[in-house]
Order: structure tokens, then sequence, then C-alpha cells
């Protein structure tokens, strides 16, 4: 029964993009050739470039040998000559930069589940259960997404040192759900209520319970809309930077975007080629993750935003 | 079956009756599910919301706690030409950065909203500046600005356009420009990727229909795109403005608020007096001083929601 259930869904989700495929072809066989091409090929080929100089800047700067890096003069700067991996082995064997990474990777994961794992309940409390003033705590819920960063942080700090976390990975892997759980808590709201009832309604008359609706028929139905609201979760607790600037001291506790602007950047001598390579080298695990599942991001982002 | 299984069972404990009545309430199970969410909120969010505004009306320190000192922080900061200085700067930056983020991402969503080859290859590059994280692609900015290697200086100088090389982080015109253009180069995908979502649920029978009509391309635009897509420009505008304006992270890495606070937004202000000059309350305070500015943000959020009730036909 499920089963069916689920299969009709995926068809109707199909049926659903290919429609908007033919739509989205629409009047455009309206306009002529140069035309297209002044009005919207010129014009994606500008902001193209300038969306992507400064990654190409960055990883031409870290395998750039240090004499070419400055000596303009002879060396087209847009170019690199004799590539070199010292900037990278330097940052891998020279720095704590490997510490950082795992940290990143530690903190950002345990953030991600305590936030989904919070989130799954909330929302199908929210959106499913429909207990009295659900639809006051969800508004709240999105009031709470709107609190930023920059005016918690001070008071966290007070809090963090009173607990006695400052200077541990808790305090992060505590104080990262203030914005992932309202965030993907407001994300599985949306999927969730994208589930037709009649499927709840079959369950609770052979008897299920709720915990076996959410376990059993929710979740698995639901797992697109889980695994973008991980990466987004995941994503943004990567690129934290305010807590894990204030809340961490030491250098062997540190994430890699504090890490490579506080311990790599030292006296008046920038080493650009290492300060590239560790942006380029913290920048590729988002970047990899968010390749496999661009059309998860781009589609929930459709999803979100459609409601 | 079913009858005789029952005959069989003996009667349900009182302990298993009560939880079985309290899987059934909506409302208890609803606060069981919610109570994992609602504590990580109320202690890290609430909570510290609350302590934050307290902190500002204390003269509390790092390693100290505060006594009440009533509004003497706020009394200080009046006074404070640069806590105004900041207010004005956070004003600028916020505002420049978004109009610009909104009219360059609102063009790179029509144009990507255009039957174009290789357009999920697009759509994901595209997102590339905000997937990355904000203070590594900073830091790349940093290099393109430096005052003697900028790579900008060099390609202008190439050109001819320019005769010697500008001082991008140095110079307090040229530091607020360049932090506002980095800005906007992070903004521009969210806006425009949000923004071709809100484009693909505009149906094309109402371009063929406005079309028939004789609209003009103008006239399709601004009668049948920007209405239906008011909406969602109000939502992504809101989370925008916020976002901009409590950054922190984008001015911390080029100029830490330089050169002489020409670049200082309220939240690098109050962690610089906060966290490094270790006066909790006075940075509490500067924090506090933001509340009703991103609340104005919101409640234009929620005005622009209510338009959007107006334009399905009213009701709901």
């Amino acid at each position: 029964m499920a089963e069916i259930k689920r299969a009709e869904i995926k068809s109707a989700a199909i049926k659903k993009t290919k429609r908007q495929e033919l739509d989205e072809g629409g009047m455009g066989y309206l306009q002529s050739l140069p035309r297209r091409v002044v009005t919207v090929y010129l014009p994606l080929l500008v902001f193209v470039i300038v969306l992507l100089f400064p990654f190409y800047w960055m990883t031409i700067t870290a395998i750039k040998p240090n004499h070419e890096m400055t000596d303009y003069a002879n060396f087209n700067p847009f170019w690199v000559v004799h590539p070199t991996f010292e900037h990278i082995r330097y940052l891998l064997f020279d720095t704590s930069y490997p510490g950082w990474l795992l940290n990143t990777i530690i903190i950002s994961t345990a953030a991600t589940f305590l936030s989904l794992l919070a989130a799954v309940f909330a929302a199908y409390a929210i959106e499913r259960l429909r207990f009295s003033g659900a639809r006051q705590v969800g508004l709240a819920i999105f009031l709470a997404y709107l609190v930023p960063p920059s005016i918690l942080f001070i008071p966290l700090s007070v809090m963090v040192f009173n607990l006695g976390l400052y200077d541990t990975p808790f305090a992060l892997i505590l104080t990262y759900p203030t914005f992932l759980v309202p965030f993907c808590t407001w994300l599985l709201m949306g999927y969730f209520r994208s589930i037709p009832f009649e499927l709840e309604e079959c369950a609770l008359i052979d008897g299920a319970s709720r915990w076996q609706i959410l376990m059993k028929i929710v979740l698995p139905l639901s797992v697109p809309g889980l695994i973008s609201a991980g990466i987004f979760a995941f994503t943004l607790s990567w690129n934290e930077f305010i807590y894990a600037l204030t809340f961490i001291q030491s250098s062997e506790n540190k994430t890699v975007p504090v890490g490579v602007l506080t311990e790599l950047v030292r006296s008046d001598v920038y080493e650009w080629g290492a300060l590239m390579a560790g942006a380029l080298i913290g920048s590729l695990p988002v970047v990899v993750l968010y390749s496999f599942f661009v059309e998860h991001y781009v589609s929930s982002m459709t999803g979100a935003v459609k409601e | 079956m079913a009858v005789s299984s029952a005959a069989v069972q003996p009667r349900p404990s009182i302990l298993s009756r009560s939880l079985s009545l309290l899987a059934d309430s909506r409302n208890a199970l609803g606060f069981g599910f919610m109570l994992p969410a609602a504590a990580l909120l109320l202690v890290f969010l609430t909570y510290p919301l609350g302590l934050g505004i307290w902190l500002g009306f204390t003269d509390a320190r790092i390693g100290r706690p505060g006594i009440f000192i009533g509004i003497e922080n706020y009394q200080y900061l009046s006074d404070d030409a640069v806590f105004w200085l900041s207010v004005f700067n956070t004003l600028l930056y916020t505002i420049s950065a978004s109009i610009l983020k909104f009219a360059l991402g609102l063009w790179l969503a029509l144009i990507l909203n255009q039957n174009l080859p290789f357009k999920s290859f697009f759509r994901a590059i595209v997102l590339l500046p905000w997937v990355v994280p904000t203070v590594l692609s900073a830091i790349a900015f940093w290099w393109i600005y430096d005052s003697q290697f900028s790579i900008l200086s060099w390609a202008l100088m190439e050109m001819g356009l320019i005769d010697h090389r500008i001082n991008f982080l140095g110079d307090p015109e040229n530091a607020r420009a360049s932090v506002i253009a980095a800005n906007v180069w992070r903004g521009i995908p969210f806006v425009a990727i949000t923004l071709l979502a809100g484009l693909q649920t505009i149906p094309q029978s109402l371009y063929e229909a406005a079309t028939l009509d004789g609209a003009s391309r103008w006239q399709l635009f601004r009668f049948v795109t920007l209405p239906l897509l008011t909406p969602i420009i109000a939502i992504t505008m809101t989370f925008s403005v916020l976002f901009t304006f409590t950054d922190f992270q984008l001015i911390y890495v080029l100029t830490r608020g330089g050169p002489v606070n020409a670049t200082h937004l309220m939240a690098t202000l109050s962690f610089q007096r906060g966290i490094s000059g270790g006066q909790l309350g006075e940075g509490a305070a500067i924090a506090v001083a933001m509340i009703p500015f991103l609340l104005a943000a919101i409640l234009f959020s929620y005005f622009g929601l209510q338009r959007r009730k107006w334009q399905q036909g009213g009701g709901d």
C-alpha cells in the first residue's frame, strides 16, 4: 500500500518537473540570436567571470612559487609557470591545519545531527500533531531564525564561560543549533506538509502509533528533505565564524575559518600562498558535498519559496 | 480472533493505560516532540537574548559579573562619535549593498530563467560564492585588495585606465566601497537563486496572453513579472537586509573596522568593545542597539506577507 502511494507521489513529482521544463521553453523562440547574445549570453558571461574570479585567483596563488607571486614584471600574474605544491605541503605538515580540519568536521557533524534530531520531532509536531498553539510555535521558530549571532555572542560567551564549556568543542556543538534548529525545522515543515494526510490516516486505522508513523512512513518519504536540511546545516556550521572566534582560545581547538585567519596571518609578512591554500582546502569539503546534491539544493530552495 | 485474544488479555495496568492515554493526546505528544528543540532554543537562544539585554544595563567585564548601572552604557554611547559613525556605516553598508544585490540578483535571475544550454551547470556554479565559507572567500578578497600586489590595480594599470595603484583598504572611501563590493559579490547568488525559484512559479500562459494583447518586453516585466514576484522579493530582501545589517565576518577579515573606523559596523564595534576590550556591558549595549533596526526589517517582511494574502484574493 505504502509502496504504491510512494510510487504515485514520485510519478506526480516527475510529471511536475517535466511540465516545468516544458514551460520554461516558453516564448524563447520569439527572440533572434544576435539579440539573445547581447541580452543573455554576454551579461551571463560577465556574471560568471566576476563570480568565479576569486576562486580562480585563490587556486592559482595556492600553487604559485613565491618568486613568481609578486613578480608581475616577468611573469603574467594570471598564469603560473612552475606550479608547486610547496604551500600545500607546508600547510598540511608544518601547521595545525589538519587538526582544525578535523575539529571542523567533528563539530559540524555533531551540531548537524543534534539539530536534525530536534528539528524532525519539532517539525512533525507542529505540522502534523497540530497541538493547540502549534501555529504560534511555528511562528516563534521562524522568528528565532531571524535572531542573528551578532547580538547573541556576548551573552552566550558569558554562559559558555559559566558552564565551563569555554575552549571546548561542546561550546560550539551546543550553540550552533541556535541557528540550525529553526532553519531545519522550517525546511522540514515544508517537506512534511507535502506528504498526503491519507497515508497517516491509513496507518492510524491499521493501529500504528504516532512514533511508528513518523519512523516508518513520514521519515522514509522525506529523505530528500532530510538530506537537504542536513547539507544546509552542515554548510552553515562549517561556515560559522563569530562563535568559533569568541568561544575558542587554544590553537588546537580552532575551526578552519578561525584557524586560517588567526594563526596563518603572522606579523607583516603574509604568506599568501599558504593562506590561499588554506582557504581553498577549507572550501573544498562544502563545495564537493554541495556539488553532489546540487539538484536537492536548488529544488529544496524552490520548494521552500513555493510555500 | 480479536475477541478471543481480548478475553485472554489481562486488564492493562493503570500505568500503561495512562501512558496510552498520553500517546493519544495530541497536546501531550506535541509537548514531548517539541521538547528537544524547545529546550535547545530556550537555553541557548531565548535566555541569552534576555541576558544580553540585562548585560547592556550593567558594567560587566570579562571575568567580573557587573552590577546594574541603569542606562549609563547608552548615555555613554550617545556621546560616542565612534558609535554614531558605526551606525552610519552600518546603514550605508546595508542600504547600498542591498540595493546592488537586489538589482544584480534580479538581473541574474532573469538571465538564468531563460532557456539556456547547460542551465543546471550555470545555476550550480553561480551558487558557489554563497556556499564557500565567507571568511575564506574574504581572505581571497583581502589578497585581491592588497595594497602592493592587487591584481585589480595591476590589470587596470596594464589596460592604461589608471596610472597608480589603488589603495583599496587604506583609504576610508575606497575601503567602504571595497567591503560593499565584496559583500555584494557574496550576496548575489542567494538573491538570484531565490528569485529564480520565484520566477519559475509564474505561469508562462500569462506572458503569452500579455504578448497577444500587445505588451512590450518592458510591460511584460513591469505588469506581469514584478507584481507576481513581489512577495518573494519582500521575503528575500528582508533576509538579505537582516544578514547584511548584522554582518561581522567580512569586515573582521578585510579591515577590522579601519581605516580610522571608516568601516566599523555595529557588530564589529560590539565585538571590539565587548570581547577584545573586555567591556561586556558596553558591547552588549551596542548589540542591543541593533534590535530596533532588526524589528523594523521584520515588520517590513510581515507586511510583505500580508500583501501576499491580498494578492491571492484575501480571505485566509
